[in-house]
């Protein structure tokens, strides 16, 4: 198999406005059905669906690259009841190494309209196993999307592409690690019940955080978010009071001054015996005075200050991005190595070489011993010769050649080329 | 071989210090795991040459500057590797190691004769000597704890992010740290401090003859780590007053070493 013609077609969020993708969109039960009739269509060896809200793609390998990538376009349109040369400017379709470069990128959330996210990466896994349980991959695809898997873990791992947060919650809870480590057990008081504050609030939960107080000017808005957050409610004007039990004060009244003094959180602070507060100033306008964060062992974070953490985050993504877009180079000439090891034929010509150059040494030397023969005899014994190598890798050239069409082809490969001493 | 053992450890740390720097930069696992092994394999060269050096002269080594230069960067490198393992600060490494290798460059430039000891070294001698490292070694620690809680908290507050605030451990466990290492470093530390005029006792040297020079900045080491270790736990020092304070006592540690020499 010298070329596995891979082909992908899709639209994304990038070239794709959503009142198209919209329509373009499967939904699970179409993708068993259209993976079924894809595969069944004689021009088509192997595909996988991934539709998700940013993108639909098919992955394919067919008989013939260009003759595939029409057919998937078409096949896209056709399903979804839409002419197809209305959609031309919005497809994308990439061949062989590209299709490849692509996937590696997809998986590994660089082509993510969040750089880094992790939702992708189990969206692909699960149009890999969907289309895996259906049997319409084979060889290819199943080597292709495990090394995907691969390469989007290693992305992970060796590039900061997901290590710093890219929304105000993240970034806050991050903020509270690097204060705190460790938020189990941690007390976190919400004064106000924003939409954002709830939100930051559940994220601290999730990382461990127990107790939760509620402070809100009408008490029963107090009582029904401490509900929701298994948390207590407090009488408004006890937050100052009890602000000494908080490890993270997140503020988000709709109050038109501060609310919380420098002297208040000072007096907090003593009473805590400087163990430190963070405090996070969702509301607009601001609910703590600024001058707050002058105060030792306090850290004060505002809406602006978190957003501006935020972009300086996102701009650090990209830049790892970079770096995984080497690895992701590097990867993909792996792959096409791998799909290059599977062509059975050049080694079955050097094994056949092989066999002949010793045919032919073997052959004189033994003529020179023996009698002078006539040229019939000498003739005889050659084919004689010939027909012995022949019959001896008849079999195996064959189950070789059947062998590469299979999941573990290239391991036969390699040992016949170790066997036989190819490679030194 | 025992100047070959000793230049190994010499440059392992320098090496190690240089991984760990990298690691601190670059983030990449392989590098630190790499460090890590430099330094266990310098701690191993530096372990035989401290024998070597003991069986040559007879006693542990405690009665040479150059001697207890040597010890002391051993005891830096074990208390630093025990913090590792507890701690999980690789990072560390990017501050300790320098230290360590600072000690035993320096020490190479010390004169490494032998020093003459009439008899076997009086007991009391050698606690204070080797509670007076233990201390030492592990305000060194503090030290290059302090600095890291420092750079951390200052990007904290002044919220300017950098490269840093990812690799460096939280607040929290840097603070933690310094309590640790200050708890046990400072009461073997006031120990070693205390049996110094015992030793003198027992020899019958005049206890309180101190020479003013070497001893005033001893006091000042011992005031600031009290004042960290006591406020700690009764007025609530922690956090950067702490880190400040273990910084102030490490210059004077400093200082008070180069007032022996």
């Amino acid at each position: 198999m010298a070329d596995p013609n891979l082909v992908l077609v899709g639209v994304n969020h990038k070239m794709t406005p959503v009142e198209i993708r919209e329509r373009l969109a499967f939904s699970p039960g179409e993708i068993e059905a259209s993976l079924e009739r894809l595969v069944s269509h004689p021009e088509v060896i192997e595909n996988i669906i991934l539709s998700t809200c940013n993108r639909v793609e098919i992955y394919a390998r067919v008989r013939d690259t260009s003759k595939g990538v029409a057919l998937l376009k078409e096949f896209i349109c056709d399903y979804h009841n839409i002419a197809s040369g209305d959609l031309d400017n919005y497809f994308y379709s990439f061949q062989g190494e590209h299709a490849v470069e692509h996937l590696f990128r997809v998986s590994s959330s660089l082509d993510s309209m969040v750089l880094g996210e992790a939702q992708i990466l189990g969206q692909v896994k699960d149009a890999y196993s969907l289309a895996r349980s259906l049997r319409s991959t084979g060889m290819v695809l199943n080597q292709l999307f495990e090394k995907a898997f691969n390469v989007a873990k290693k992305v992970r791992e060796e590039t900061g592409i997901a290590e710093r947060g890219v929304s105000i919650s993240s970034a806050a809870v991050e903020l509270a690690r690097k204060i705190f480590e460790d938020l189990e057990n941690r007390s976190v008081m919400l004064v106000g019940t924003g939409e954002m504050a709830e939100l930051a609030a559940k994220n601290l939960i999730s990382y461990g955080v127990k107790t939760v107080y509620v402070c809100s000017r009408t008490y029963e808005r107090a009582e029904s978010l401490a509900k929701t957050l298994n948390g207590c409610a407090l009488d408004f004007d006890m937050f100052k009071e009890e602000m000494h039990k908080a490890d993270i004060v997140i503020t988000s009244t709709a109050s038109p001054k501060f609310i919380i003094k420098k002297d208040m959180v000072e007096h907090a602070i003593h009473q805590r015996k400087n163990k430190p507060i963070f405090f996070i100033d969702i509301a607009v306008p601001r609910d703590i005075e600024p001058e707050v964060n002058d105060l030792e062992n306090v850290y004060l974070y505002d809406i602006d200050d978190l957003q501006s953490v935020v972009s300086a985050n996102v701009k650090e993504r990209e830049k790892e991005a970079e770096t995984a877009m080497e690895l992701i180079q590097k990867e993909v000439t792996k792959f096409n190595n791998w799909v290059v090891s599977l062509d059975a034929v050049p080694t079955i010509v050097e094994i056949r070489n092989r066999a002949e150059s010793i045919r032919k040494n073997e052959l004189e030397k033994a003529l020179s011993k023996m009698e002078p023969l006539s040229d019939e005899d000498k003739k005889t014994l050659s084919i004689m010769t010939q027909s012995v190598i022949n019959k001896i890798f008849h079999k195996p050239t064959i189950n070789l050649k059947k062998q590469t069409q299979s999941q573990e082809g290239h391991v036969y490969l390699k040992a016949i080329r170790h066997l036989f001493h190819l490679d030194d | 071989m025992e100047k070959f053992v000793f230049n190994i450890s010499l440059f392992s740390y320098l090496g190690a210090s240089l991984g760990y720097f990298v690691y601190l930069v670059y983030r990449k696992p392989v590098v630190s795991t790499v460090a890590t092994a430099t330094v266990g394999a310098g701690l191993l060269a530096h372990t035989v040459w401290l024998g070597l050096r003991s069986m040559e002269t007879g006693h542990g080594p405690y009665t040479t500057t150059f001697e207890i230069g040597m010890f002391f960067s051993w005891l830096i490198v074990v208390v630093y590797f025990l913090t590792e393992w507890k701690y999980k600060i690789k990072d560390l490494g990017a501050f300790v190691l320098p230290l360590a290798f600072l000690a035993v460059l320096f020490s190479a430039l010390l004169s490494k004769d032998v020093a003459f000891v009439r008899e076997s070294q009086p007991f009391w001698l050698t606690l204070h000597r080797t509670l007076s490292v233990i201390g030492y070694a592990a305000f060194t620690i503090a030290f290059a704890g302090a600095i890291m809680y420092l750079i951390q908290e200052n990007q904290v507050k002044s919220k300017k992010l950098g490269i840093m605030y990812f690799r460096m451990p939280s607040l929290e466990v840097l603070d933690k740290l310094n309590d640790k290492v200050i708890t046990i470093g400072f009461p073997l530390f006031t120990l070693g401090f205390m049996t110094g005029p015992l030793w003198k006792a027992t020899m019958d040297m005049p206890v309180l003859a101190w020479d003013i020079t070497k001893t005033w900045p001893l006091v000042i080491v011992w005031l600031i780590y009290g004042v960290i270790f006591f406020g700690r736990m009764f007025s609530g020092i922690r956090g950067k007053k702490a880190a400040q304070g273990a910084i102030v006592g490490f210059v004077m540690v400093v200082l008070t070493y180069f007032l022996h020499v």
